[in-house]
């Protein structure tokens, strides 16, 4: 049966353009889940630091940098062996982080102690750390590399850290329990998602001024239901996609226009997202119901559901 | 490594807010207000509880305000009036109003909660001590708002959960204290409600030691007709604590004791509650309670409120809670906010065993017409306060 599956499974799907690997956090199993997007298949569960939940790579793919909230650590994963081979100082609590455009320079946020800490991840060297309010969560380096913006759960705020003195140096009041921030590919724009507040603030980034802020609607869900949390751009900028957490949906925004084009049904509690290196399929986490979901993006349907461990929180994914 | 981050994060955080600090603070001074007389004393007294309950939940919103209030140019402060006696304490609470003080954040049962009410009738309370339906009710208080579940709410909680597991047929035991007379008539209210039977009903007024003879002295008070659950109205754990496994029948113990309605739990952990759990079990070395929560929420929604208006008016910030338009953020997976009619904050509630959490209510398919929360509780139309209408 087993051999059976993946072969099946390989008919059904051969329009879709998949020779990539996603890796996907499982917050409360300790793990690592490997699925091959070719075949859609978890192929193999890799044992990570307590409570994985931020994941990323690095710029040449080659390393996995990996959350372990409650070990308080960064792990730094060999992705040719799945080995790891580094620890980072991270400071306590890591939850989210971003790398910079240089490949060096790691910004984390430290949700038990209101800080940001920035590693230089070769010499494993704090090179700051910054006060922000209070949980901070989301974390996104600007293309650019002028930017580094952190949220801060409670204290409702993005925190603007320029990234050249390491200082915080604007804030901006946004909804409630801002959640994750991501730039545009050309630096300009920054969206930055709200669980509670229920909305997407988009903001530009030279002025620092909001320009607008989405609320969603899907027919049969409470509004309250409605929680933003991760947010996705496509390269093109067609798209935004943006995971409405306990809402089970993900929002189609038009990312020039910012109308909702449409709402996608995925699994229960979507967290975050990562797009294949082609773009042309999204992968949602999604948290209570122990999968992903990939959506395809050239019609926007969701094509499958692969079961993964428990609490997926955090997925990227390698060519 | 540890000693080399903070020294860099010393010297970096010193300047990195300066920028924002700009003009003078705007000033919230809160006043926390606690009526602790001496416990009475208890069959089960085996495990004490904390006495700062309430003050450490206030104490961390504190903290949190400030953290907040540093960006904003905000500062909050808290003056503390704790009494064994209601005399002390209402003299206290004047002093503080005195010397400027008009919100506060009140831990004290109902009957100290509504002098306290009167005697500050310029000034904006939160009630986070008294779950006391009347006080929503026919008491409909002008000046005060509840962030602790009403018990009507928490027993709603309750039986929509068993009435989703078609546990139907209730035996209902109530203890002596008023406080248990008048959960049990919110028992009643929700057994109504929700479809459920009270098959019978029985005070416990023995006066023998649990400890020793619980096996002997539960199984032939619980001697009834069928039922499906025992549920008891004893708020104080008198003597509930002893009924679990000790029922004439064998079926499970809901209500103060075994499967319990709160507002808040140590096993509450999702929607980012662990980490206020480890914030305040950092913060107060105990694990938070519903008490807790309420005092804690109660100062946080203050600075909701000073962040959306930019000053400290009570009768404001009063009339933003309960316009709807304050959602508050409670760690609950859901936007909570102030009923315009009664002044209370809606809140999902957590049915949890000692070490679990059963499930949250409302029940998934309890439908609502503005607010699935507001089927538990007194809502709109069950109600003769109409706080919105009044004035401070």
């Amino acid at each position: 049966m087993r051999r059976l599956l993946p072969l099946s499974a390989l008919m059904l799907i051969c329009h879709t353009s998949l020779a990539a690997t996603a890796y996907v956090s499982n917050e409360k199993d300790n793990t690592i889940s490997v699925i091959d997007l070719a075949t859609q298949t978890v192929t193999d569960t890799l044992e990570v630091g307590m409570r994985p939940r931020g994941l990323l790579l690095s710029h040449d793919n080659k390393l996995l940098y990996i959350c372990a909230s409650d070990s308080d650590r960064v792990q730094v994963m060999d992705l040719s062996n799945h080995s790891i081979i580094k620890e980072l100082a991270s400071g306590d609590d890591p939850e989210q982080f971003a790398l910079h455009p240089n490949n060096k320079w790691l910004y984390i946020s430290n949700e038990d102690d209101a800080l940001v800490t920035v590693v230089d991840v070769d010499s494993n060297i704090v090179m700051a750390q910054i006060d922000v309010g209070v949980e901070p969560e989301g974390m996104a380096v600007s293309p650019d590399g002028k930017w580094a913006v952190n949220t801060s759960e409670t204290t409702n705020m993005l925190h603007w850290i320029d990234t050249a003195s390491n200082e915080l140096v604007h804030n901006t009041l946004v909804d409630q329990r801002p959640r994750h921030v991501e730039f545009s590919n050309d630096s300009k724009r920054l969206w930055a998602s709200a669980e509670i507040g229920g909305t997407v603030t988009i903001i530009d980034v030279d002025q620092r001024e909001i320009l607008k802020t989405m609320t969603f609607e899907i027919k049969g869900v409470h509004p309250d239901k409605i929680q933003p949390v991760g947010i996705k751009l496509t390269d093109d900028g067609r798209y935004a996609f943006v995971a409405l957490g306990p809402a089970n949906h993900i929002a189609v925004v038009d990312a020039k226009t910012w109308e909702i084009l449409d709402y996608l049904l995925v699994g229960r509690r979507v967290w975050h997202m990562a797009f294949t290196p082609d773009q042309k399929t999204l992968i949602s986490t999604n948290g209570v119901s122990g999968d992903v979901s990939l959506v395809d993006i050239d019609s926007l349907k969701v094509t499958k559901s692969i079961k993964v461990g428990r609490y997926p929180w955090g997925v990227v994914v390698t060519p | 490594m540890r000693t080399l981050i903070f020294l860099i994060s010393l010297a970096f955080t010193s300047a990195s807010y300066a920028t924002t600090k700009t003009t003078t603070n705007l000033e919230v001074a809160i006043g926390y207000l606690a009526y602790q007389p001496a416990a009475r004393p208890l069959l089960s007294n085996v495990i004490p509880e904390p006495t700062d309950t309430g003050l450490r939940g206030a104490e961390l919103a504190l903290v949190d305000n400030n953290s907040t209030g540093r960006f904003l140019k905000q500062h909050y402060s808290l003056s503390t009036d704790i009494s064994a006696s209601a005399e002390t304490l209402l003299a206290a609470a004047l002093e503080q109003h005195a010397a400027g003080t008009r919100l506060f954040v009140v831990n004290a049962p109902q009957s100290v909660l509504r002098q306290l009410a009167t005697q500050l009738p310029d000034s904006l309370l939160f009630n986070a001590g008294s779950a006391d339906d009347e006080l929503r009710q026919a008491a409909c208080l002008s000046n005060v708002l509840h962030t602790l579940p009403s018990d009507a709410m928490l027993t709603d909680a309750l039986a929509q959960f068993m009435a989703l597991r078609q546990w139907q047929r209730w035996l209902l035991i109530v203890g002596q204290a008023p406080e248990d007379i008048a959960y049990a008539n919110a028992l009643r209210r929700s057994a109504k409600r929700f479809g459920l039977k009270i098959i019978a009903e029985k005070t416990w007024d023995f006066s023998s030691d649990q400890r020793r003879s619980a096996s002997a002295e539960m199984p032939l008070f619980t001697q009834s007709k069928e039922y499906d659950v025992v549920v008891v109205a004893d708020k104080a754990g008198d003597f509930g604590e002893y009924l679990p496994y000790n029922t004439w029948l064998p079926r499970p113990v809901i209500g103060t004791q075994g499967l319990t309605p709160v507002g808040w739990h140590k096993t509450i952990e999702t929607y980012g509650a662990a980490q206020l759990q480890k914030r305040f079990e950092k913060h107060a070395d105990r694990w938070m309670n519903s008490v807790d929560f309420a005092a804690w929420i109660a100062v946080r929604s203050i600075a909701s409120a000073v962040t959306k208006l930019g000053h400290v008016d009570p009768a404001a910030i009063r009339q933003l809670a309960l316009s709807d338009q304050l959602p508050i953020d409670g760690f609950k997976g859901r936007k909570l906010s102030f009923r315009p009619w009664s002044g209370q904050l809606r809140q999902p509630i957590a049915l949890v065993h000692p070490r679990s959490l059963v499930s949250t209510s409302p029940q998934e398919g309890y439908l609502h017409p503005h607010n699935e929360m507001d089927s538990l509780g007194f809502d709109k139309a069950e109600t003769t306060c109409h706080l919105s209408d009044k004035a401070l």
